[in-house]
């Protein structure tokens, strides 16, 4: 039985917190100092990268968040058979309402019907939590901080899409995440990074999407169709020349990241999950000795 | 780079083009989404003073109030601005305001109501939160924040040297409407591919 302290891991998690919102992933960071390095000299989008550069400097040094749109906090969580869940979502709001007094995040949880802002941001289904169980011995904590401005640009299509042309198969597909990337223009704090989940439900299909937000940006997709789709998009949908914050230049994507459910023989849903360049995320795990390791 | 300071003249405003990089430094207020509805809901004369021959910062902030009751910006990135297209001309008109600040740009009624009132759309870094939190020097009030909660409340504030860059202008002018015009071109030429 994976046994806790409930005190120690509470801290774990506040520290967790605190990584996502102030420490920007090596990942990330790489990638965009290799965009910055890919923009003209004396280009807007070569000082836009620069000033960007310095912000996740200055917010890992201070400890700050590195936008004040601390976002949806999303955690996937893995745990052995037998660990509760309601305990730990407790341990998650306790962690969070501390992150909210130290700074580390803004109360982002607002009332639907009266517009009140809870002020410790916890709410109905804030923040979101999904559980997994698995046959490994430890539990992983994924959380991922996604901001209302690319949110706001995320988007769904069915396909087919008569007026883009987009049939009901992978060259649809393509047609429609060209449309969305060219709709976002610069809104969603660009350079974005795509998760796009094909196929599904209304649901499935955009956490699907989400859930290919978790993939480190090196890496290369298993499936080898969707692997080639992946440089397609990514090289294609830098030609668009919206450039860093819609300035113009040749970085407007870093990354495209593609998952497929099974869908019903009559849906096609393409889910297009766009992150910002601030695209904060960690994960740690804990082992049944109390220790954790945070990536 | 110009500096602007604030308050400042219309006339002043109308000689900033699209593309100048600026500086701004002096009193100026935060606004968002319920701010912006509040307004256009009730038309406050408290705002008048705060607003006029000033700028509005599309921003909703992380804060650190001190033991002396005092708040703290510890980050303040803008938040996006076209959502705050139905009523930013109307506001600017009315209460004399000379500047938006934002990220993402905002539309043709606003572009029209640049152009009319005198005014022009600044664009910041979106996620340059912690930066940008440094060049605001001093909070100096705070109104209907428990109303409106800590995102949405009007922040006065005073900031020294926040950098933006002129992405609309009073003649017309639109970085938005141009590098779309563009991307456009080439988002037909790779769907119809």
């Amino acid at each position: 039985m994976f046994q806790y302290d409930e005190k120690a891991l509470k801290d774990q998690v506040l520290e967790l917190i605190r990584l996502a919102a102030t420490d920007l992933p090596k990942d990330v960071v790489e990638s965009i100092r290799a965009a910055q390095q890919n923009e003209d000299e004396g280009s807007a989008a070569r000082s836009v990268f620069g000033m960007i550069l310095k912000n996740i400097d200055l917010a890992r040094a201070e400890s700050t968040p590195i936008c004040q749109d601390t976002g949806t906090n999303i955690y996937i969580i893995y745990i052995p058979e037998g660990v509760g869940m309601r305990r730990l979502t407790a341990l998650i709001h306790e962690a969070t309402s501390e992150a909210v007094d130290k700074s580390y995040l803004r109360p982002n949880a607002v009332d639907s019907i009266t517009g009140k802002n809870s002020g410790n941001n916890i709410g109905e289904g804030q923040p979101f939590i999904h559980f997994e169980e698995w046959d490994n011995d430890y539990i992983e904590f994924k959380l991922m901080l996604k901001g209302g401005g690319c949110e706001n640009v995320s988007t769904q299509y069915k396909l087919p899409d008569v007026g883009l042309g987009a049939g009901r198969d992978m060259d649809g597909v393509y047609k429609v995440i060209v449309d969305a990337v060219n709709k976002a223009q610069g809104l969603g704090c660009a350079p974005g990074i795509l998760g796009i989940g094909v196929g599904g439900d209304r649901t499935t299909s955009h956490l699907t999407a989400k859930s290919q937000l978790f993939r480190k940006m090196t890496d290369t997709n298993a499936n080898a169709d969707l692997a080639a789709m992946e440089s397609r998009l990514l090289a294609d949908l830098n030609e668009l020349g919206v450039g860093p914050m819609g300035f113009g230049g040749k970085t407007t994507i870093l990354g495209v990241k593609m998952g497929t459910m099974h869908r019903l023989p009559a849906s096609f849903f393409v889910s297009i999950s766009y992150m910002c360049w601030a695209y904060r995320r960690h994960s740690m795990i804990l082992n049944g000795n109390g220790e954790v390791t945070y990536d | 780079m110009i500096n602007l300071q604030l308050p400042i003249s219309e006339a002043a405003i109308r000689e900033l083009k699209m593309g100048d990089e600026v500086a701004i430094s002096g009193l100026m207020v935060t606004a968002r989404d319920a701010a912006h509805k509040y307004i256009h809901e009730n038309w406050p004369d408290w705002l008048k003073p705060i607003m006029e021959d000033s700028m509005i910062y599309h921003c909703g902030p992380v804060v650190k109030q001190h033991e002396d009751g005092s708040w703290s910006f510890v980050a303040a990135g803008p938040t996006t601005s076209i959502r705050e297209e139905p009523y930013e001309a109307a506001v600017m008109e009315h209460y004399k305001v000379r500047g938006v600040i934002g990220k993402g740009g905002m539309g043709e009624t606003t572009l029209a109501g640049l152009s009319k009132s005198g005014g022009v759309y600044l664009h910041a870094i979106g996620g340059l939160a912690a930066s940008l939190a440094k060049s605001v020097v001093k909070v100096h009030d705070v109104y209907m924040l428990e109303e409106l909660g800590v995102p949405e409340a009007f922040w006065h504030i005073e900031v020294k040297d926040f950098p933006a860059v002129v992405t609309m202008d009073s003649h017309g002018g639109s970085l938005h409407k141009s590098i779309k015009a563009k991307s456009d071109v080439v988002a037909k030429r790779l769907i119809s591919g």
